[in-house]
């Protein structure tokens, strides 16, 4: 039976195009790839080639006739041992297999609450250590469980860390393991993405997280979309760490909060530890956890020191927030070196009888927001304290999730207290008054208090 | 078409192996035909770069390839997923978005993969694969699987920074990694004389002390000879190598690029003095190898797989709408 030739669809948005000019006439032999006619679209001119070997038998759609529906017949093509009388036989127009739209699938309920994430173990005994000794640790203990961890990144190994995080870890693991990198952060990153898809469990340093822009097309298109994009079938178990957000009098460009440009993609996980025992619990967390997790600390918080479970099996689990102070007046979100900024706020407020319930986020992505409205159920008031910008900012997301699920609780508008929005500057009191400080959260309380 | 003249002759492939590769090149030109057709019947839409024309390139290297070798491409990516073995019905409807396709309908012409198969995508940002391959080439080197990651990119890829850094990498820590260059000619629409100082690509590892050659990526055997030495020399422990496929293809970029900024003459005179498919069917014919009759068995074959792939890519339902929500991250 005679092949039909359909009029095609030349563009991702075209339905209907002209039929400029056909190159081939009636009774002429085709090839497949030779050009049978030329199709007008929108946009262009375009050849439209034979896909099969025959001959051309007949021309069903003149040239010049405009406004030629997708896959209308526009000829008939002879196959081999066919001739004229075949046309006959040919059948009408067949229409396009048609696909049935299917209903957009409903987002999850927007007001579902996600279920709280499961308590955390206690632990009866603890050692006191700093930040930087408990990331660490933590590296050095997930390296000797599973021989894929490996760590790179530039001056881990030989300089033990440009803020020596990786202390010691040369020694114990070998050059093979702990590696040095070039600088050229958007080659190291896209390499880790590569040995992660072979089943090796990297981790990733980045000198800042000011640097990881040079790497962000791997973090987001290669680590984090392509668990979907192979439909579940290639995993990207990786780890991205490095400080982030203001040192101290580094200037705009190395002062930056990624917190809100990493928590926006699924795929990702984002965690941003304050204390210790977060950074240690944290850190094993996201190098056993299967997905991709960026890993935000801050150069300020390496050397403070804090207690930390002395227990071989303590972690963190992701998505789990921690009330660090309890509180019946109001509620102060934040993480990172910020919780350290409640804190001092939730001191000040004290002493005018305000209560203030200190939640350290420790996960921004996904976010604990069962514990967050579990507390503004009970206080009816929230400040958000962030380092970063509030445009877009994890406050803003906050102040969203409130309205979804805690509107009816709410007594006051929610605040956000967050940086300037400015680049960083460098004058040591400009830099100060661009970063949330303690005075600034505590007014921000007094006022969804009413206590002005 | 300047070529660079490194071949040796037509090695020591079998007539078997020969007949493999013929087969193996029009399953990949057959396959494209059919995916190019289904586009314009509107059952495939966005995104789709046809191989057509490069197939020596892939079925060359594939010829050549280990069994723990991997590769990974961009995303004119169907021919490599044939090459290594991916079965063509899955990607077909992986074209079409439905649930048989590799990635369940989720990812499209330019993103499948296969642990199985070790083919790891299917890339959509151009050079972005190159350090994901040198990843690959590094993973290889970690485990002493003894394999060498087959990395591709284009003429246009060639320019971007990422992939001299993925150079360097490879170079110092002498990974197991090939670079295959597909130069087609055509970064989208802007001829490598127009975007390229230095026509010789095959060059550009030259500063990081990788060996590089330019191939007649239109004669499969000469491919083959040049994928032999290059795999040779990254498996042994001396680092990465990088081979220019002089290649063509004879489609637009995508599907809906009318291709202006080349003459007719030159697809012509491509198509039909160095079509790899069409000079490898006289070599086959003139060695006795195959005769008409066996050729055309292999046609009915081949166009039988096609005719299946594309059955099933219109008979396999859409992805259930509950799809929209798995595969984010994986549950801990």
């Amino acid at each position: 039976m005679p092949i039909q030739v359909l009029m095609p669809a030349l563009s991702p948005t075209m339905t209907e195009g002209k039929l400029a000019n056909w190159l081939k006439a009636e009774g002429d032999a085709v090839k497949a790839g030779d050009v049978l006619a030329e199709i007008e679209t929108d946009k262009a001119t375009m050849e439209m080639e034979a896909v099969e070997d025959g001959v051309l038998g007949k021309i069903l759609v003149a040239a010049g006739t405009e406004g030629v529906a997708v896959n209308t017949p526009i000829a008939l093509l002879l196959g081999e041992g066919e001739d004229a009388a075949s046309l006959s036989a040919a059948p009408a127009a067949i229409a396009a297999t048609a696909v049935a739209p299917t209903p957009v699938a409903a987002a999850p309920a927007a007001v579902a609450l996600p279920p709280a994430a499961p308590d955390e173990k206690v632990y009866a005994s603890f050692k006191r250590q700093t930040v930087r000794e408990a990331l660490r640790d933590a590296m050095a203990e997930e390296m000797r469980a599973d021989p894929k961890v490996f760590l790179l990144g530039e001056e881990v190994a030989q300089y033990q860390g440009a803020y020596k995080v990786s202390q010691g870890l040369l020694e114990e693991f070998g050059a093979e393991r702990v590696i040095d990198t070039p600088i050229t952060e958007m080659g190291f990153a896209g390499l880790a993405c590569g040995a992660g898809y072979a089943g090796l469990k990297p981790i990733v340093e980045f000198m800042t997280m000011n640097f990881s822009m040079q790497a962000i097309d791997h973090v987001i298109n290669s680590a984090a979309k392509t668990l979907y994009m192979s439909g579940g079938q290639q995993p990207c178990s990786i780890v991205f760490r490095g400080p982030n957000g203001a040192a101290s009098r580094v200037g705009a460009q190395h002062s930056q909060d990624y917190a809100s440009w990493y928590a926006h993609c699924p795929g990702l996980k984002v965690v941003a530890p304050w204390s210790a025992a977060d950074a240690k619990g944290l850190l094993k967390a996201a190098i056993r956890d299967p997905n991709p997790v960026v890993f935000l600390e801050n150069e300020l918080l390496y050397g403070q020191s804090f207690d930390v479970p002395d227990d071989p099996d303590f972690v963190v689990p992701i998505g789990r927030a921690k009330i660090e102070r309890a509180g019946a007046h109001v509620t102060i979100t934040a993480y990172s070196r910020m919780v350290q900024v409640a804190l001092d706020a939730a001191e000040l407020l004290k002493a005018e009888g305000i209560e203030a319930e200190v939640i350290n986020l420790r996960s921004i992505r996904p976010l604990d927001v069962a514990t967050i409205v579990a507390s503004v159920k009970k206080t009816n008031r929230i400040v958000n304290v962030e380092e970063g910008w509030a445009v877009a900012g994890i406050g803003s997301e906050i102040a969203a999730l409130m309205m979804e699920h805690a509107f009816d609780w709410l007594d006051a508008p929610v605040v956000r207290v967050a940086g300037a929005d400015v680049p960083m500057p460098y004058a040591a009191n400009l830099e100060k008054l661009a970063l949330p400080q303690p005075d600034q959260v505590a007014e921000a309380a007094r006022a969804v208090c009413y206590r002005r | 078409m300047a070529i660079k003249k490194k071949e040796r002759g037509a090695s020591e492939a079998s007539a078997k192996e020969l007949v493999g590769y013929y087969r193996e090149m029009l399953l990949v030109r057959r396959f494209e035909e059919k995916a190019g057709q289904l586009y314009g019947m509107g059952l495939i839409n966005g995104f789709c770069h046809l191989y057509i024309g490069q197939e020596a390139v892939v079925i060359g290297m594939q010829a050549a390839a280990g069994a723990a070798d991997s590769c990974i491409t961009s995303y004119r990516d169907h021919g490599h997923m044939l090459a290594c073995g991916m079965d063509p019905k899955g990607v077909m409807a992986e074209l079409t978005g439905r649930a048989g396709g590799y990635s369940r309908g989720k990812g499209g012409s330019m993103h499948m993969f296969s642990r199985e198969k070790r083919f790891y995508g299917g890339h959509g940002i151009v050079g972005a694969q190159v350090p994901l391959g040198a990843g690959l080439g590094f993973a290889h080197k970690y485990s002493k699987d003894g394999g060498v990651a087959h990395v591709y990119c284009g003429d246009g890829a060639v320019n971007q920074g990422q992939v001299y850094e993925s150079f360097n990498m490879a170079s110092l820590w002498k990974l197991p990694v090939v670079f295959v260059i597909e130069n087609n000619k055509y970064a989208m629409g802007t001829s490598s004389e127009r975007h390229a100082a230095g026509q010789e690509l095959y060059k550009r590892g030259a500063a990081y002390g990788i060996p590089g050659e330019a191939v007649n990526g239109m004669s499969v055997l000469a491919v083959r000879d040049a994928a032999i030495r290059a795999l040779a020399h990254a498996r042994s422990g001396q680092g990465p190598y990088i081979l220019e496929m002089m290649t063509y293809r004879y489609r637009g970029h995508s599907m809906s690029d009318p291709a202006k900024y080349r003459s007719k003459e030159e697809v012509t005179r491509m198509r039909e003095q160095h079509d790899p498919i069409d000079q490898l069917k006289e070599k086959l014919l003139a060695d006795g190898i195959i005769d008409e009759a066996g050729l055309k068995d292999i046609d009915r074959e081949v166009k039988a797989l096609v005719g299946e792939a594309a059955d099933f890519s219109q008979s396999s339902p859409e992805p259930d709408p509950s799809e929209l929500w798995t595969d984010v991250l994986i549950e801990a």
